[in-house]
């Protein structure tokens, strides 16, 4: 079993890019936290400090999008929230490929405490038209989503985690991955399990406690929340008849959000959401936090006895 | 240079008098059709975007798009009118396109925006953020020694965005000299004088405090316009055009009248309006 931080996949990424010129990055003094500051040591012409001024930011990428380049720039996903309006009017609305990266989401961020611990960006960003929203699970798939990026249409947000977690992807199984199709890591018919971030590990071990009880569980890695994966979600609706959407991000509009909305529409099925229950984090070791606000496998256990309960015949 | 439009050799400050006169007019018809819009800005800021178009801007109307033009982004994007009769006057736009303003599907939309109307450069609207967004287009400049302009127009009252100080900290932080900054020093805001909502103090000190050049002119002269044009073009770093005007200029009950920020003439004002600007 390898850990590893999603944000390290980020500036993977970056350097595996660089040959492309028009690729540009900017910083917003958390270069090395974000891991742009691997791209900043060898192309340090095209990686743009832009100070503790996220607002500006946001519209110099914009600007620069304007022009041809392909610009990345990236700041804890918390303050990407600073300049949330320049991202919906000055990003989104004239839909420029500007690509977005939040680093140190959800409450797994941990010690910083509730300042830190955005719950919200997945939500806000996936309101806006054009934007896409990813949140990976792992470092190599991180690394191949964002290099996708380069080739995408539109301006994106992808959230990272600052802390390891238990890699699920090969190098080979994370360049095949989509934007916007769902990845199913394990098969069952019981319940679909549906995770991002740094609930996928949290969901593959519930998979296996459920295993031991008898119950086959689907565990699907939504890496992609917007667009979303309407089509897929239906299917395993029909097959599982319920499911249990997992994330480190409050379950107010984020991908619990987004499952109900889509099984509401398409596939009414009984849906149980691990998330935060609309409360703000504090400080603490990752794993005494999302034992606190109820992001572990038993929770996700839990859960899918319940949604399985719920069940019509 | 394949963009390469109008310049000063081509026009005479007497010319492009004429021209922003035709504008106002224009201007004050677009938002009296709409019912709405923002009159007092637009005339304040007129006379500054017909110096620009008619004397130094490189960019053509049958290239508008061209990536090596001279960029107009118009940060304080609800003056709108006053772009489009620019747009329309030196025949980027249609007659007709100005009979869509804040028309349903209309080409010029309420605000300035770039996905609407042909030769704009800026998606406007919320204020504050066009010097960053010129920012980043002459960061790309600089970055693929191309030799396009930004000229970046500013309100004084949007000088209350902390972004444009952030904006004006980069810019100079990262040694942008093919930007300039037209601040149209109106001195009114939506709801009063920009003094009774928030004082801006001594605007040249407090762009000077942050490494700009200043020039102060009578930003309805169109002389002193062009010259100052000139002067930025030439000077070495990032340069700031404080320009004085009125707001509603030219239109006796608007001017310096903050109920017409963001209010359309009745029928009598607008039969007195085009009286005084015949």
């Amino acid at each position: 079993m390898t850990l590893a931080a999603s944000r390290d996949g980020y500036g993977a990424a970056l350097l595996d890019m660089a040959n492309d010129e028009r690729i540009v990055v900017l910083e917003a003094d958390l270069g090395k936290s974000t891991k742009s500051c691997l791209f900043r040591a060898e192309h340090p012409n095209r990686t743009f400090s832009m100070g503790i001024a996220e607002q500006n930011m946001m519209l110099v990428a914009a600007g620069m999008a304007s022009t041809g380049k392909i610009p990345f720039a990236s700041t804890f996903a918390i303050f990407t929230e600073r300049g949330f309006e320049q991202v919906r009017n000055g990003i989104a609305r004239p839909n420029l490929k500007v690509h977005l990266c939040g680093s140190h989401g959800g409450i797994h961020t941990g010690t910083d405490g509730s300042s830190a611990q955005s719950i919200e960006d997945l939500a806000i960003y996936r309101t806006l038209p054009n934007m896409t929203v990813m949140h990976p699970c792992d470092d190599l798939s991180t690394k191949a989503l964002t290099k996708a990026l380069v080739e995408h249409d539109r301006p994106s947000y992808t959230r990272t985690a600052r802390n390891k977690t238990k890699r699920i992807y090969s190098e080979e199984q994370a360049n095949s991955l989509e934007i916007g199709k769902f990845s199913i890591i394990r098969e069952g018919e019981d319940v679909a399990i549906l995770a991002c971030g740094v609930m996928v590990s949290e969901a593959m071990d519930a998979a296996d406690i459920l295993a031991t009880e008898g119950v086959k569980a689907t565990v699907v890695d939504v890496h992609t929340i917007k667009p979303f994966d309407h089509d897929a979600l239906s299917s395993l609706a029909q097959k599982c008849g319920a499911i249990v959407s997992a994330e480190d991000h409050s379950i107010i509009g984020g991908l619990g959000g987004a499952v109900a909305e889509s099984l509401a529409a398409n596939h009414p099925t009984p849906l149980e959401q691990v998330g935060v229950k609309d409360v703000f984090g504090m400080s603490g070791q990752p794993h005494e936090l999302m034992e606190h606000y109820g992001l572990t496998m038993a929770n996700i256990v839990d859960a899918a006895h319940k949604a399985i309960s719920r069940r019509t015949a | 240079m394949t963009a390469a439009g109008p310049t000063c050799e081509q026009r005479t400050v007497e010319d492009l008098e004429l021209i922003a006169k035709d504008c106002r007019r224009e201007i004050v018809k677009m938002v009296k059709r709409a019912n709405a819009g923002h009159p007092g800005g637009s005339l304040s800021v007129i006379d500054l975007l017909v110096g620009l178009y008619g004397n130094t801007l490189r960019v053509t109307i049958e290239n508008p798009n061209h990536p090596d033009r001279d960029r107009v982004i118009l940060s304080k994007g609800h003056a709108s009118p006053a772009m489009y009769s620019a747009l329309h006057a030196f025949g980027f736009i249609q007659e007709a396109d100005l009979h869509s303003y804040r028309v349903f599907n209309g080409v010029c939309q309420g605000h300035v925006d770039s996905k609407w109307t042909p030769g704009v450069d800026f998606s406007g609207g919320s204020l504050g953020m066009g010097l960053s967004y010129g920012l980043g287009i002459a960061l790309s400049g600089k970055m693929d020694a191309k030799d396009h302009f930004t000229w970046v127009i500013l309100g004084d009252g949007e000088c209350q965005e902390g972004e444009i100080w952030e904006a004006a900290m980069a810019t100079v932080h990262h040694k942008v000299e093919n930007l300039t900054v037209i601040v149209d020093v109106n001195g009114i805001q939506n709801d009063d004088f920009v003094d009774q909502q928030m004082v801006m103090g001594d605007l040249a000190a407090k762009w000077a405090a942050f490494g700009w050049k200043i020039k102060e002119i009578d930003g309805h002269d169109m002389s002193e316009i062009c010259s100052a044009i000139n002067w930025s073009k030439e000077a070495v770093g990032p340069c700031v055009i404080l320009a004085r005007t009125t707001k509603g200029k030219g239109v006796s009950f608007m001017e310096n009248n903050p109920s017409f920020h963001g209010k359309a003439p009745n029928d009598e004002e607008f039969e007195q309006a085009m009286g005084e600007l015949a």
